[in-house]
């Protein structure tokens, strides 16, 4: 081994996968082929409760190429795997709209498809409940919300400091419920092998996938080999097992062939989770310099009757701005809806919209400029734990972003921009998402020849993370990075965590990077390096990555319709590992960010139960023609407390913020305040 | 029946209710053209029939037996595919093929001299960012790499 080799983290690598991925031979789950393979198709719940007394199968349905049409009546059973979301087909109870009930088999697609729709439900509906209310009577207080996080957190009085303060601020901010929709559906290929089970598996995490399924089926998880080599997109619904996964192991037992599930575009709106509405009430008190001396943040949000999820709304308020007076808190209600699950930022990205966009309304009050008025409100250390930051410079990302975008000079007055038919605003908001790590476990090979192979179960779901690891690996071993072959994507390799909560490159690269040490330092060819105890030594709290979104918008005073002009994130997320995949990431969360802001609304129809807009036609994302000038930027950073690398999360920070930088900047340009997301024309056109 | 693509003839026995994104992925085994939503609105299935982009999830297979069908196994090697990776135009890949299908058919409309709604009137069309973004627009991609396709496509087109 040599260290004369160039260091190549820090360097635009392009991603190893790419040439597979835009000559289309990159293999995605529904993809391989597989010999004998069937065709499934799921039977959704016409109604949000009820119970599920027969299925009725016309006996002419496609009898030729029908293999089965399963449902509770005749499935197999199947043991609790610890999420009832995963129990399908064992019980007659109906919990939501959407729900599968069952599930038709068939030697072609086209007959299963045909023969769902055939299939006739008995079902006794029952009244349901599906309207999220701030004033419903059976909210109540979770014990705790996602991950871990306490439900509540109280300093001080704030109800006597808000009374004392010489300036208020008290709004009620809604965001709707949004659909993280990965460009690939999630799909499944399930081929028993005697007790052995594979699946071709969308998901982002294999070993979790292949821990649970193994527990639906009373198996041990070395039984079920999970294969994920590419993944379009998940943004975290694909976090843990779905539905699909389960249901075709599930038929492929019955019917004693591969089973192919791929959900329809329009099931994924109500089976693989969704991004909670949230309904807030934020309170800031304030000196008249802009002093915050009181911070109330308050989230009511929903949650279904199978599963409880809490998100995590207003844990950022926690560690953002010093004030001596602080109380968050989160109130859920169980309708009769689908569960909602992990969305990027989860939290963060709905309670930055409360937190930004009521920081902008105390800097209207006090006639300061919202940046100033941020770094008045700058703490020491963590306000609410007291831990020192392992670093934080947002401060720095929002004076930066200022110098880069122009800020200075800005009137704080809103609509004095006019340009023809356009009013034009410019916003801002601060950015901020925990650095986590989680157990991993690598395994580094020396080949004879010189070259390395490395081993990790993790996933790649569009993150660049095969890339960064081999980067990571060949500057550890010094190797040039094409001397290192990185395999990922499998179950049956070494453990490794879920690619999410941004803890991918910090989990996956710390264990490879302990692994490469190691061997190093022993002379060995091989090492295995697991990180949990290291990682469970580490202080949790202090470690955030930071940041500062801008936004240029112009408004159409005929027809209301807004335009981003210019969007900016500055970053300080510690060392970016590859500077290329990291800008793609953060615009990505960006762009993501302004969909949140302006397009994306999942619209539930409280007396059916059902998102009316569930398809990409009437569920709108941002396409290339919202996308005008956008640039991402990072600050130099090394955090050396976070893990080995000095890295911080970067996947999920640019949603963080930037929709609230777009909200502010509609009121800067308008001099209107929309508190409901997304910012519609119909809800501007009556102020132009 | 009958169905080319990538200039290889091929006979097939399918269902006639087959879509031609269903008989590539399914039954050709070419699985460059994605299934993204199956309802013509996220362009991840397009491929050029007879030179022009289309969704394939929005056409039956047999009604194509005389047409030549081109995905992006058969475009292979394209500028555009090179271009996409020097931007990193894509994240994780699964629009991308239906991307380049889509630019690669653009591009050709717009040497065409066809307009878009962002050509001004009464003009010529030229290959602008606002121009290549309008043109773009039926093809999704959610992990927002937008901002590195135009750049990509543009470079391309010449500009």
């Amino acid at each position: 081994m040599t260290s004369t080799v160039e260091n190549t983290v820090g360097r635009p690598l392009g991603r190893i996968e790419g040439p597979a991925k835009v000559t289309g031979e990159a293999l995605y789950a529904a993809e391989y082929p597989v010999k004998d393979v069937t065709y499934a198709w799921v039977v959704q719940s016409p109604v949000p409760r009820g119970t599920l007394n027969a299925v009725v199968v016309d006996p002419l349905t496609e009898d030729d190429d029908v293999l089965a049409v399963l449902w509770h009546g005749n499935a197999p059973g199947l043991e609790d795997a610890g999420d009832p979301e995963l129990a399908v087909l064992q019980s007659d109870r109906i919990s939501y709209r959407g729900q599968a009930v069952a599930l038709v088999v068939a030697r072609t697609l086209e007959a299963a498809r045909r023969a769902a729709l055939e299939v006739r439900l008995d079902i006794a509906a029952e009244p349901h409940d599906a309207l999220l209310r701030a004033d419903h009577p059976e909210l109540y207080t979770p014990e705790k919300v996602n991950p871990d996080f306490p439900a509540e957190s109280r300093i001080g009085d704030v109800d006597a400091a808000l009374a004392a303060a010489p300036v208020t601020v008290d709004v009620r901010y809604e965001t709707p419920a949004l659909h993280n929709n990965p460009m690939e559906p999630h799909a499944t290929i399930a081929v028993w092998e005697g007790d052995d089970l594979l699946l071709y598996d969308s998901n982002q995490h294999g070993p979790g996938v292949a821990g649970t399924v193994a527990a639906a089926f009373g198996l041990t998880p070395d039984r079920v080999h999970v294969i994920n080599e590419h993944v379009g997109g998940g943004f975290g619904s694909k976090g843990t097992a779905r539905p699909n996964a389960v249901l075709a192991a599930l038929a492929a037992k019955v019917v004693g062939r591969p089973v192919k599930l791929a959900l329809p575009r329009q099931a994924l709106f109500s089976m693989v989770g969704y991004r909670t509405p949230t309904m807030q009430h934020i309170r800031l008190g304030a000196e008249r310099d802009g002093r915050l001396t009181a911070v109330s943040h308050e989230a009511v949000e929903q949650t279904s009757q199978l599963f409880e999820f809490a998100e995590q709304t207003t844990t950022i308020t926690r560690h953002m701005y010093a004030a001596a007076n602080r109380y968050t808190g989160h109130k859920l209600v169980r309708l009769d809806v689908p569960t909602p699950r992990w969305m990027r930022a989860p939290g963060e990205a709905p309670g930055m919209v409360g937190l930004e966009c009521a920081m902008d309304e105390l800097a209207e009050r006090l006639g300061l400029d919202p940046i100033e008025l941020r770094v008045r409100n700058e703490p020491d250390a963590e306000p609410e734990s007291g831990v020192p930051f392992s670093s934080r410079h947002y401060v720095e990302c929002l004076r930066e972003g200022a110098r880069r975008f122009g800020w200075a000079g800005r009137e704080h007055r809103p609509r004095l921009r006019r340009e023809g038919d356009w009013l034009i605003g410019t916003g801002v908001a601060g950015a901020s998402y925990p650095t986590m790590a989680q157990p991993s476990t690598a395994r580094v090979t020396l080949g004879a020849d010189g070259t390395a192979s490395v081993a990790i179960a993790a996933s790649d779901i569009g993150t660049g993370a095969r890339t960064i690891l081999t980067q990571i690996a060949a500057d550890e071993l010094g190797l040039p990075a094409s001397d290192i072959r990185m395999r990922i994507g499998d179950s049956t390799l070494p453990m490794a965590s879920v690619a999410g909560g941004s803890s991918g490159s910090a989990s996956w690269g710390w264990a490879v990077t302990e692994a490469c040490r190691e061997l190093r330092r022993t002379g060995r060819s091989e090492v295995t390096f697991d990180t949990s105890e290291l990682i469970a030594q580490q202080e949790k709290d202090g470690k955030h990555a930071f940041g500062a979104h801008f936004a240029e918008v112009r408004v159409d005073t005929v027809t209301g319709e807004v335009r981003v002009s210019r969007m900016l994130g500055v970053f300080a997320a510690g060392r970016i590992l590859n500077p290329r995949t990291a800008r793609s990431q953060f615009l990505g969360g960006m762009t993501m960010g302004m969909g949140m802001a302006l397009h994306e609304e999942g619209v539930l129809d409280s007396r059916t139960g059902d998102w009316v807009n569930h398809d990409l036609a009437e569920y709108h994302v941002p396409v290339h023609a919202d996308i005008e000038n956008i640039e991402a930027v990072w600050l130099e950073e090394h955090d050396a407390d976070v893990n080995p690398m000095g890295s911080k999360g970067i996947g999920e920070i640019g949603i963080v913020g930037s929709p609230a930088a777009i909200v502010n900047a509609v009121w800067h340009a308008t001099g209107v305040r929309v508190r409901d997301l997304p910012v519609r024309l119909d809800k501007l056109l009556p102020h132009l | 029946m009958k169905l080319a693509v990538n200039g290889v003839e091929h006979t097939l026995d399918i269902d006639p209710r087959t879509t031609l994104l269903d008989a590539l992925r399914e039954h050709l085994h070419l699985t460059g053209a994605k299934k993204g939503c199956d309802h013509g609105q996220c362009g991840a299935c397009t491929v050029l029939l007879d030179g022009r982009r289309v969704n394939s999830c929005l056409v039956l297979a047999i009604s194509q037996q005389d047409a030549e069908v081109t995905t992006i196994e058969g475009l292979s090697p394209h500028p555009l595919q090179e271009a996409f990776q020097e931007h990193d135009g894509f994240q994780c890949g699964y629009c991308t093929p239906g991307q380049i299908c889509s630019a690669a058919g653009m591009l050709d409309e717009a040497a065409k001299g066809w307009p878009s709604a962002a050509t001004p009137a009464g003009e010529e069309p030229t290959l602008s960012d606002a121009e290549i973004r309008e043109r773009m627009s039926g093809n999704l991609c959610r992990c927002g790499a937008y901002a590195n396709m135009v750049p990509a496509i543009a470079e391309v087109a010449g500009r």
